[in-house]
């Protein structure tokens, strides 16, 4: 048994949030410079490039990315052997998140749904937890932008819709999002589960790092043909025009009920922040 | 062929007039920020016959709620919202004087034709690129709503920010046209 006071998770929590939302990832960068080569629109290019002098400014000067530093979705997975001391779990997380978004100078965007209040402190967290073998605690925070997020669907494919179904809904999504969720993105696919896990594992795939494989061949295989396919809508950086629409297409998936055939597309703008700790 | 404009606040009709889809522009002066919620309130006083916050003959106003401002610093992170959230509310502002909107994201028929209609503009900036656009605004000051947070109204005084013409007072439409130029076949 390890313990683990869950002050040390605030204080992570903190950091992340601030490192997260300044501190673009070098998959992201190196996406923009790799797609940048091959964008046949000049103006593409120059948004590309723009885009990377806008992490480099935000690096330096130690500033968000962008000014919507998002919801802070926490993924947690919890050694089974660990303990946390000196009070409540959940609190802690909150803790970390309302300290880091005050310390970075971070945007609050948490508001009552129907009055639109501003909470004023970025919480609650949106927070997943995954109970693994081990005494290690792995923490990601995803700050999740609210553009992309609203071009984002869960929808409930009949089981004759197959594969072709999934890629026809999945290309034209990103066609009716257009410039809407800031593009170039990362198209999060989950496929399976139910109706909420499929969400869930379309949140996760946007987690994977731009560049990395998909171990499953069929998926990588479904990967690349939706990647090419909607890399020829013409949408392009900044939706200006241009075939650098996507950075990458990551697609998670599960068994689901014979009856059903979930499918769940989470938009993931170019800002593909997140970070992440093992305690 | 994309231009390179420099425009200033407040835009008149001939500015209007001057600009066409795939231009850039750099626009200096004074502009506004509004979100949805401050459009709410707005066209809330133009029923009620009253006052708004500030004058919409010839302005511009910014759909962006900024990142808070660091020490030293004028302004946060402070890139466009998606412009959608605006268009039951924009047709209304463009009649009674507004030239300009900055956003980014399509827009409805209505805006478009309403933009046609009263010679206006719509100036698209770089989702996202919200350090890059702050060091573009020279002041901020909160002058209505501050309990919205960071939806307040804000007067920015902006130096060369870089923009898109995305919605021309001729019809045109630089994510439509964009679109067909780079699309291929699938």
């Amino acid at each position: 048994m390890k313990e683990i006071p869950v002050s040390e998770i605030t204080a992570t929590v903190s950091r992340l949030c601030i490192e997260a939302n300044i501190d673009l990832g070098s998959d992201v960068e190196e996406a923009f410079r790799r797609m940048g080569e091959t964008e046949p629109s000049p103006t593409g290019k120059e948004v590309l490039n723009l885009l990377l002098e806008n992490a480099a400014i935000a690096r330096e000067e130690r500033m968000p990315i962008c000014q919507d530093t998002g919801l802070a979705v926490i993924f947690m997975e919890i050694g089974q052997d660990v303990h946390f001391t000196g009070g409540d779990l959940e609190a802690a997380i909150h803790e970390g998140v309302r300290q880091g978004y005050k310390k970075g100078y971070l945007r609050k965007s948490t508001c009552h749904p129907f009055t639109r209040k501003n909470l004023g402190d970025n919480t609650p967290a949106i927070i997943h937890t995954r109970i693994v073998p081990g005494d290690k605690v792995h923490l990601i925070v995803e700050p999740k932008g609210g553009g992309s997020e609203n071009m984002s669907r869960v929808v409930m494919l009949s089981p004759s819709d197959g594969i072709e179904g999934i890629k026809a809904y999945v290309i034209q999504r990103v066609k009716e999002s257009g410039p809407n969720p800031c593009p170039p993105i990362v198209v999060g696919v989950g496929i399976g589960g139910t109706f909420e896990r499929a969400a869930f594992l379309a949140k996760k795939a946007t987690l994977r790092p731009i560049g990395t494989k998909n171990p499953d061949p069929d998926l990588e295989k479904l990967e690349s043909e939706i990647f090419d396919a909607v890399n020829k809508l013409g949408i392009g950086p900044a939706g200006l025009g241009g075939k650098t629409t996507a950075l990458a297409v990551h697609i998670e998936m599960m068994p689901c009920h014979i009856a059903s055939l979930p499918l769940a597309v989470n938009i993931q703008c170019h800002a593909g922040r997140h970070k992440e700790a093992i305690l | 062929m994309s231009r390179e404009i420099k425009l200033q606040t407040p835009l008149t009709d001939a500015d209007v007039e001057s600009l066409r889809i795939g231009d850039r522009v750099l626009l200096s002066g004074i502009i506004y920020t509004a979100r949805d919620a401050a459009h709410k309130r707005l066209i809330n006083l133009m029923d009620a016959g009253s006052p708004l916050p500030f004058d919409l003959k010839g302005a511009v106003i910014y759909y962006v709620g900024p990142a808070p401002a660091p020490p030293g610093k004028p302004i946060g992170s402070a890139g466009p919202t998606t412009s959608y959230r605006m268009d039951p509310f924009a047709p209304r502002l463009i009649a009674a004087g507004l030239k300009g909107m900055i956003g980014k994201g399509s827009r409805s028929q209505e805006v478009i034709e309403a933009v046609k209609r009263y010679k206006a503009i719509y100036f698209g900036a770089i989702g996202g690129a919200g350090a890059l656009i702050a060091k573009s605004i020279v002041s901020s000051e909160i002058i209505a709503y501050e309990d919205l947070g960071p939806e307040a109204i804000r007067r920015l005084e902006v130096r060369n920010l870089p923009l898109f013409i995305i919605n021309d007072t001729f019809g045109g439409d630089l994510y439509q046209e964009g679109m067909e130029q780079y699309a291929q076949a699938p």
